[in-house]
């Protein structure tokens, strides 16, 4: 008389032992912590009413961080909706990235080689080190990056919600690579002040 | 030469080719210069590298995986 999906189904208790992880990825996206509690406190909701349906075939975190997905977004179409329209950002050219680069079009910097950037990923400091170079970033460029990158959406998408062209966005999924990576390479992959000193490729 | 591409315009590209689908031009110019190019074989792989961290965020933590 079990129905499997019955005794699979996530209890409230264990949903709620993933507040936390759930809190950090929305904090990540909204940058802003009652819009992010907001946006976890309805996907928990949303998963009681719907544990008996969690088919489990999936990990039931990866079934709250579907849920949270569409929470979040609804989060960034209220902000949106909240924000009055930017007559600045009409063009947005990206001359403000001249500065990663000589007058000849070379790096300014060369990008370092990075040591083994896939044990980093093992790391929880690492993920710190990666939140606060997206925090160093401007508003608008880490919102459409982590929309691009942490939800996964198309930058068609991504215009429309943010209301900006589609060469716009580009420049600002671009800008917020160029950062973030001059960012790690400088606070993380840092080549002289690890142990891996003595292998510096010349 | 339309496929002498810089530093800067192939990076600009590289990031392009992870929101859009280049165009034939576009590709050929890339290869040509990431080809010779140390820094920017770097950069392409940098920013491979910081999709899959975002895919991964936020990392290992709680001890429970479910």
């Amino acid at each position: 008389m079990l129905m499997p999906s019955e005794s699979s189904a996530p209890t409230p208790l264990e949903l709620e032992r993933h507040r936390p992880y759930l809190l950090r990825f929305a904090l990540l996206q909204l940058r802003d912590r009652s819009a992010a509690e907001d946006a976890v406190q309805d996907t928990l909701l949303a998963a009681i009413q719907s544990a008996a349906r969690f088919a489990g075939q999936s990990s039931v975190r990866t079934w709250l961080v579907g849920i949270l997905k569409h929470k979040v977004i609804d989060g960034i179409r209220k902000t949106s909706r909240e924000r009055p329209p930017d007559p600045g950002s009409a063009a947005d050219t990206g001359e403000d990235l001249d500065v990663f680069f000589a007058d000849d079009g070379h790096f300014a910097e060369i990008p370092e080689t990075w040591a083994s950037p896939e044990r980093s990923l093992e790391e929880r400091r690492f993920f710190e080190a990666l939140e606060r170079c997206l925090q160093a970033l401007p508003k608008n460029t880490a919102t459409a990056f982590t929309m691009r990158e942490l939800m996964g959406l198309e930058t068609e998408e991504i215009c429309k919600e943010l209301g900006i062209s589609t060469s716009n966005c580009w420049v600002m999924l671009y800008r917020a690579r160029m950062g973030l990576r001059a960012c790690l390479e400088r606070t993380w992959f840092q080549p002289g002040g690890g142990s891996d000193k003595g292998e510096r490729l010349g | 030469m339309i496929f002498r591409l810089t530093c800067k315009e192939a990076s600009r590209l590289i990031s392009q080719g992870m929101d859009r689908r280049l165009s034939i031009t576009e590709k050929i110019g890339l290869r040509l210069h990431v080809g010779i190019c140390d820094a920017c074989t770097r950069f392409t792989s940098q920013v491979k590298f910081l999709r899959d961290a975002l895919k991964a965020f936020p990392g290992p933590d709680d001890p429970e995986k479910r």
